[in-house]
């Protein structure tokens, strides 16, 4: 299980390794760990971190004792009165958006990448091809977003200067305000997501599927087997790990989502996702406690994605 | 030989059809915003980018109405050469120009039997004889959208033109110092390299000695602490803002360059140790025991034996930090905010409180992407090598 062994005559003294990891040690334990411990501490404290956060009970209504902070970060946004209105509420809070953005972001970048990586493959462009399909992912998200903002620009006068919506009165349609209204919005700024993260998806793909070997695939061929049943009988399970792999970084990916919100509707209609609402806590409405509990429902959300990566090294190191 | 040829090529036209499309829709909207950011605001606001090859506002409407007297180039007729401004000038408004079409010139009707332009025609013909008669010229192309956005410029008008003028804003001075002005996106720029260099440079060069001890060095608890920082690679930044923040503002390193060089360092260096451990830990063993047999010390061996032969993992992860600083707006937000604004901010701010136009938004977004486009496309090689090593940050 261990590493690589050490060979014999590299045998040092018991201080040389930590001298050689002690910057780094330090660094990270003052801007990752640490910081981490504080914010779980802080989310049972009161907005400035001075008095315990059962403090800030109201008289009178539901209390969670020194777990107000995540009463608040769990519930305030819920209207939990029955089923069917939490149901309701639910999907238009910052956690519904956010799954919202997890179930079709993760499946659209996955899908469109690998979609994109098996047919590139066929190509004789296939790095010019691919080199577009990545190239977002060297652009910011705020530049990204401003590059969509443009696309789903709406006048309000006759002229449509956006892409789309001047598409739209092409075929006689309404022109429809893409930002602002709720439902669309998501799908709008779910698809900036999967421009930017397809090529992602579609680079380490491409690479699992030039892997695939070649006899495999020619004598399914030969044998007279579809493109299609070749692609799901023979690739796919080939490359399942690869899938899985890319699934379980895109979902991490997905819910730190913020910068695409904050440029293109700063949470607004109904757009509020987990990071934009930390954010909104802690530096607009200047709430520690209300901003750390947030933050603490995100890295509970993703422990097990932690968990995972951690095994999945140590079965890698196995093999090694 | 030849159907089969055929048959062949026939066969992979859908899947020709499937990889222009994908890429046509996911270069298109760069490409608008590029040829938006290099068109005159008033065309901006007044046409899509993708007219910008198409015959310019009231040609069409000339040509219907007007061209079979007054030529198609508009002086056929001396006495009412429309290519004179002073002709022209005459008709500052659509309800002008139509009042004297619907005049009689001669004791003939103006327009013959050619029907009335509508309202909206008779603006866009007059748009287009104040082009042609040079009153008002409107060129396809042109940079003052990059000046304005460089220098920070508000106003209604142009930079170049307020210059001129000498109507500019107080802040401005019109001369070479516009472009450290703090509103605007050059002194950003060079906000972002300041934050981008050393914040791409510390993480690796710690990363390379942390890496060289996991890889090549025994010592107690290797392989749980390598596990451990696996592990810190998925932490979202937000979880440790807040007692950041706290700590910066008791040392006063909010709004200062260090304290987002050390944030970037502490974020970059799980990954980075990971990406270099993995690539120092695949080098063949001999290399080592030899050096060491020769009676190299572990800093020679480091210096002149792992940095070299660790470029390719340097080339990678120093892509990667860079574009990952760079394009990184939460940080430079919560630490650096509007004191010394970097290119992510400068723009986020332009767009959500600002309101600026779109000719001010695409130059500047052009501008913050020019430097990571061109990293990106001369070393895409390495970005992709990093990535497939195993790229869990984001």
């Amino acid at each position: 299980m261990a590493a690589q062994p050490v060979p014999k005559v590299m045998k040092q003294g018991k201080l040389v390794p930590w001298l050689y990891l002690a910057p780094s040690i330090l660094i990270m334990t003052l801007f990752i760990v640490y910081p981490m411990i504080n914010t779980i501490g802080l989310s049972f404290l009161n907005k400035d971190g001075t008095a315990s956060a059962a403090t800030t009970c109201i008289a009178g209504k539901a209390c969670w004792g020194i777990f107000e902070n995540y009463h608040y970060a769990l519930t305030s946004e819920l209207d939990t009165t029955s089923f069917g209105s939490f149901w309701s509420t639910f999907w238009g809070s910052s956690y519904g958006n956010t799954l919202k953005w997890i179930i079709f972001m993760v499946s659209g970048t996955v899908a469109i990448g690998l979609a994109f990586a098996v047919f590139a493959d066929r190509i004789k462009y296939e790095t010019l091809a691919k080199a577009v399909i990545f190239m977002p992912m060297a652009i910011s998200f705020v530049g990204a977003g401003v590059i969509w903002k443009f696309v789903y620009d709406f006048g309000t006068q006759q002229v449509q200067i956006g892409l789309l919506n001047s598409i739209l009165a092409a075929f006689g349609q309404k022109p429809i305000a893409f930002i602002q209204t709720p439902g669309i919005n998501m799908a709008a700024l779910i698809a900036v997501g999967i421009w930017i993260w397809t090529g992602f998806c579609m680079t380490i793909l491409s690479a699992s599927i030039k892997s695939v070997p070649v006899e495999i695939l020619e004598a399914a061929r030969v044998d007279g087997a579809t493109e299609w049943a070749i692609f799901w009988k023979i690739m796919v399970p080939i490359i399942n790990p690869t899938i899985i792999v890319v699934i379980t970084t895109m979902v991490i990916n997905t819910l730190k989502v913020f910068d695409i919100v904050y440029v293109m509707s700063g949470g607004q209609f109904g757009t509020d996702v987990i990071a934009v609402r930390m954010y909104r806590e802690m530096y607009k409405f200047f709430n520690v406690g209300h901003g750390t509990a947030v933050a603490v429902v995100l890295i509970v959300v993703i422990i097990p994605f932690i968990y995972l990566n951690i095994k999945r090294f140590i079965e890698q190191e196995a093999i090694r | 030989m030849n159907r089969e040829r055929i048959n062949k090529l026939l066969n992979r036209v859908p899947t020709h059809f499937i990889v222009i499309l994908t890429i046509l829709i996911w270069i298109i909207p760069t490409i608008g915003l590029l040829i938006t950011s290099l068109r005159p605001l008033q065309a901006i606001n007044t046409t899509g980018w993708w007219t910008i090859f198409s015959p310019p506002t009231g040609s069409q409407q000339y040509k219907q109405s007007c061209a079979v007297c007054h030529g198609v180039d508009g002086n056929a007729l001396p006495k009412a050469n429309l290519t004179d401004p002073a002709v022209v000038n005459q008709f500052p408004r659509s309800l002008s120009l139509l009042a004297d079409l619907r005049k009689n010139i001669n004791g003939q009707p103006h327009m013959g039997s050619t029907p009335l332009p509508s309202e909206q025609d008779a603006a866009n013909i007059i748009s287009y004889l104040k082009q042609i008669s040079g009153i008002q010229v409107q060129p396809r192309f042109t940079l003052n959208n990059y000046i304005d956005a460089l220098v920070g410029y508000r106003g209604t008008n142009t930079y170049t033109v307020d210059c001129a003028k000498g109507t500019q804003a107080t802040d401005l001075h019109c001369n070479l110092s516009d472009l450290l002005n703090p509103r605007g996106m050059g002194r950003a720029f060079v906000n972002s390299l300041i934050v981008t260099i050393p914040a791409t440079f510390l993480p690796i060069l710690l990363a390379a000695f942390a890496g060289y001890a996991f890889a090549w060095l025994d010592f107690k608890g290797r392989f749980a602490l390598f596990a451990v920082l696996v592990g810190l690679q998925v932490v979202p930044l937000q979880m440790t803002l807040v007692p950041i923040s706290r700590i910066y503002a008791q040392l006063h390193l909010n709004g200062t360059f260090l304290g987002v060089w050390l944030f970037h360092t502490g974020f970059g260096l799980p990954y980075a140790i990971y990406l270099m451990r993995n690539f120092l830990g695949s080098l063949p063993r001999d290399l080592f025991e030899s050096a060491y047999l020769d009676g190299a010390s572990h800093w020679t061996v480091f210096r002149r034996l792992v940095i070299p032969l660790a470029m390719p993992a340097i080339a990678s992860l120093g892509i990667f930090q860079f574009l990952w600083v760079w394009n990184d707006l939460l940080v430079a937000l919560v630490f650096l905010g509007g004191t010394t604004p970097v290119m992510t901010y400068q723009i986020s701010n332009m767009v959500t409180s600002l309101g600026a136009g779109w000719q001010l938004l695409t130059a500047a977004a052009f501008l913050s992407i020019l430097l990571p486009m061109i990293v990106f496309f001369s070393l895409q090689r390495y970005f992709v090598r990093g990535m497939l090593a195993g790229a869990v940050k984001g």
